[in-house]
Order: structure tokens, then C-alpha cells, then sequence
């Protein structure tokens, strides 16, 4: 067995506890520190959840779309494996970041769903897109057709996402406050840094259950390679 | 290039007119869904958001139908390993594609506009018709990129059928938004007002981009 250990194992544990260390703070910092909204008051908070959330798995799409594009350039399959990866993840934390808007768009606006909304329209538009993408994936029999219709899948769509968005937001009036945009400068320092500190955290937890799953990935795919092998050579030694 | 593309359409349509198995299913499917549309909005007439919507619900979901079956001959004759084993550039095949949806949209168009028209529009078509064709024309090319795209990557899994407008949709919705806004303007009860310039520019604007993703694309996904 000489074969390189994994890449994506490495340095698994570490990231883990800088994880799990960053989003424990920045949600200690939401609980004990920041003020609450005058506004909304104590349901502003979800933000630090939703808006991380939102933001990864967006960038987790378009990381998809990225591997996605270099395993149609090289035509290594880890990295139709990686993409697929990405994209799963950011399909549960778009899911979860759906949830968490509807709940914050109840309680400040009163309504769980709001049409005249860019971010979230397009957000939907999006999830409904890449909810097409394990159907496709998985009905695809054969491995290699099936890593490049997936990636095509994964870089038409990647592009599709910041297209999607400014499409949405022309189609419809702003109410949603602009997190990134106008609006950063009128929110307090504390509430700026924690949002960061979250955002670090949800980031790093992408990652560390992205590697967590390539790597699982990669154990279950080098054992069955392993199996065979064995069982290849117990059958050589039956015959011989 | 210019050359393989034109006959590659050319069979295309040969085989639409010989088969008609595609624009009469659009035309029938844009039919029904009028029929549905002014059962289920409950309207004899409508005009407006309203009339922009039933008309580009109408030709999106018949625009899937076509994308479905887009590459139907490819794929259940062999038509495609006979294509590919010519020296002809992949782009031809795209762009051939592309065409021949272009061209299924606008033949459905020019059957659903006038029924349309006749069944379910309010205000007076003819003040609105010119733009109304540069509309329609511009998101003909968004939705023949897209769907070429999307034909392509559906036509190799099992449930193409299923798996087609569920891509094109989502996929779609931008350029829709850009034309039901444009169309909203014209259909207004109160007689057809100016386009603003930034819906054609969308449409125009993703036609190239969906364009420029098929063109870097589909070797990959027409090779073996």
C-alpha cells in the first residue's frame, strides 16, 4: 500500500476545531454581545445565521462550477467528484438558508414568503435549479458520461447564478436591506464583526465537511479498489 | 463551418417536415394551455401583467416540449455517432441546433401570437406588433441557446423527459422576466407604451452568454 495518502484527509482535525472554535465565538458574540436591532429587536439575529448560510452555499454553487470546469478541461475525475461535492453540501445549506429567510421574512415583514424580493426569488430560482442536479447526475449510468454531463450541468449553472441575481433584482423594488451594499455602512461595528466572524465560520465549516466527505469518499472508493484486488489475487492463488 | 451548419439544419427541418413530430405538439400543447389559462384566470379577455404572463407561460412550457425532443432523433435513431464519425466541427452541431429552435419558436409564434390575439387579448395587437416581434425575437435567441444547452445535457440521462423543462425552466426565468416586462408594456390597457432599453439588453445579453457556454461546452458533451 503505497499509494500517496489522500489530500483531503489532511490537516481534517485541525480545521475541525478552528471550526467548530470560530462558529462557537461568532455565535457566543450573537448571544452576548451584539446589540439587538431597534427595529426588529431580538429576531435581527437570525441574520448571523442566514446570511452566512446564503453566501456560502451561493460560492459553494459556483465552486462547483469551477471544479466542474477543470474536470472538463483534464478529464480527472476527482474533480467531477469534488464538484459533486461541492454542490450537494450547498444544496443542504441553501436549504437550510431558504428556511432561515422564510422564518426571518415572517417575523420582520409578516409574511413567510415575499415575492418583491430580489435575493430571495433568485435564491429560489436557484435552489430549484440545482435541485435538478442529483436527478441528472443519477441517471446517468455510465461514470464517464455521467462526470461530464454533470460538470456541463455544474458550469452552465455556476454562470447561471450571478446572471440569475442581477436579473431578479431588476425585475422588482428593493426591500430587502442590502448586506453587502448600501447599507453596511449604517450597521454598528459590533454587528459587522460578528456577522464576519460568522461568515468565517460558516466558511470554514463548508470546508471542513467538504474535505470530511472527500475524504470518506475517497476511503470507501481506495477499499473497494482494495477488495479487488484481494479477491483477484485469492483467486490467482486458488488456480495456481 | 457555414456549410455543415446549413446542412445539418437542413436535416433538421427535413425531418420536421417529413415527421412533424415537434411544432404541431407546441402548437396543440400553446392551445390547450390558453384554454387553460382562461378557464383557470377565469377571463374572457385580459390585458396587461396578466396578458404578458398567459402569453409567455404559453410558449415556454410548448418551447419545452421542443427542447425535448431536440435531440430525440440523435439519440433514437443513432442519428449522432453518424454525425460525429464526419469531420464536421462540434460548434456546427450546436449552432445547428440553436437554429432550429430559433426557427421551431418562431413558426409557434407566428400560430400562438394570432391566437392569442383572437382568444385571449384585450387591447388592440396591431400598435404593439413591431416591438412586440423584436420581443419575441430576442428571447427566441435566449431560449434556442438555452435550450440546445439544455438538450444536450438531457438527452443523456434516462428521464430526458423528465429532466428537460425542469432544467430549462429555472434556467429561463431571467430572459422571461426581461420579456413578460417588455410585453407587460405593450399589452397595457391603455395602448402600447416605449420598451425601457434595459429589458432588450438583457435578453440580448443572455442570448450571448448561454450562447458563449454552448460554443465552450459542447465537445464535452457530444464526444464518445
Amino acid at each position: 500500500m503505497t499509494e500517496s495518502p489522500t489530500v483531503h484527509g489532511r490537516g481534517l482535525r485541525r480545521l475541525a476545531f478552528a471550526t467548530a472554535l470560530t462558529l462557537g465565538t461568532a455565535y457566543s458574540l450573537v448571544f452576548f454581545w451584539t446589540p439587538n436591532e431597534a427595529d426588529q429587536g431580538f429576531i435581527q439575529k437570525i441574520f448571523y445565521v442566514h446570511v452566512p448560510l446564503a453566501i456560502v452555499s451561493l460560492c459553494g454553487f459556483m465552486a462547483g462550477g469551477v471544479f466542474g470546469l477543470i474536470q472538463l478541461r483534464t478529464g480527472k475525475r476527482v474533480w467531477d467528484m469534488r464538484s459533486y461535492v461541492a454542490i450537494h453540501l450547498s444544496l443542504m445549506l441553501a436549504t437550510a438558508a431558504l428556511i432561515t429567510g422564510a422564518i426571518w421574512a415572517k417575523a420582520s415583514w409578516g409574511h413567510w414568503w415575499v415575492w418583491d424580493e430580489p435575493v430571495l426569488v433568485s435564491f429560489l430560482v436557484v435552489f430549484l435549479l440545482y435541485a435538478c442536479y442529483q436527478p441528472l447526475r443519477f441517471s446517468i449510468e455510465d461514470p464517464e458520461r455521467q462526470a461530464r454531463a454533470a460538470s456541463v450541468f455544474a458550469v452552465v449553472a455556476g454562470a447561471f447564478v450571478p446572471l440569475n441575481f442581477a436579473a431578479v433584482r431588476a425585475a422588482v423594488s428593493y426591500t430587502h436591506p442590502r448586506t453587502l451594499g448600501t447599507t453596511t455602512g449604517g450597521m454598528p461595528g459590533s454587528m459587522m464583526l460578528t456577522f464576519l466572524v460568522a461568515l468565517l465560520g460558516m466558511s470554514l465549516l463548508f470546508v471542513t465537511l467538504w474535505k470530511f466527505e472527500m475524504t470518506s469518499k475517497n476511503a470507501r472508493m481506495r477499499l473497494a479498489s482494495v477488495k479487488r484486488r484481494i479477491e483477484r489475487d485469492m483467486a490467482a492463488g486458488g488456480t495456481a | 463551418m457555414i456549410r455543415d451548419t446549413l446542412a445539418l439544419l437542413r436535416k433538421d427541418l427535413l425531418l420536421e417536415l417529413r415527421g412533424r413530430e415537434s411544432l404541431p405538439a407546441m402548437a396543440l400543447l400553446a392551445g390547450t394551455t390558453m384554454v387553460v389559462l382562461h378557464f383557470g384566470l377565469g377571463r374572457n379577455t385580459v390585458s396587461g401583467s396578466i396578458a404578458s404572463g398567459a402569453l409567455w407561460v404559453t410558449l415556454l412550457f410548448s418551447a419545452t416540449l421542443g427542447i425535448n425532443r431536440l435531440f430525440v432523433a440523435e439519440q433514437e435513431e443513432g442519428g449522432l455517432d453518424a454525425v460525429l464519425l464526419t469531420p464536421i466541427d462540434r460548434t456546427a452541431i450546436l449552432v445547428a441546433k440553436t437554429l432550429t429552435l430559433f426557427i421551431y419558436m418562431t413558426l409557434l409564434e407566428a400560430i400562438v401570437v394570432p391566437a392569442f390575439d383572437l382568444l385571449l387579448l384585450g387591447p388592440p395587437l396591431w400598435p404593439a406588433l413591431l416591438q412586440l416581434m423584436g420581443v419575441l425575437a430576442l428571447a427566441n435567441f435566449g431560449i434556442a441557446t438555452v435550450g440546445a444547452v439544455v438538450g444536450a445535457i438531457a438527452v443523456q440521462s434516462r428521464i430526458r423527459d423528465l429532466l428537460a423543462p425542469l432544467l430549462a425552466l429555472p434556467l429561463l426565468v431571467p430572459a422571461l422576466i426581461a420579456s413578460a416586462k417588455s410585453t407587460a408594456l405593450l399589452f397595457d390597457a391603455s395602448g402600447p407604451s416605449q420598451i425601457p432599453g434595459r429589458w432588450p439588453l438583457i435578453l440580448a445579453l443572455y442570448a450571448l452568454v448561454f450562447g458563449l457556454l454552448g460554443v465552450a461546452l459542447y465537445d464535452n458533451l457530444l464526444d464518445d
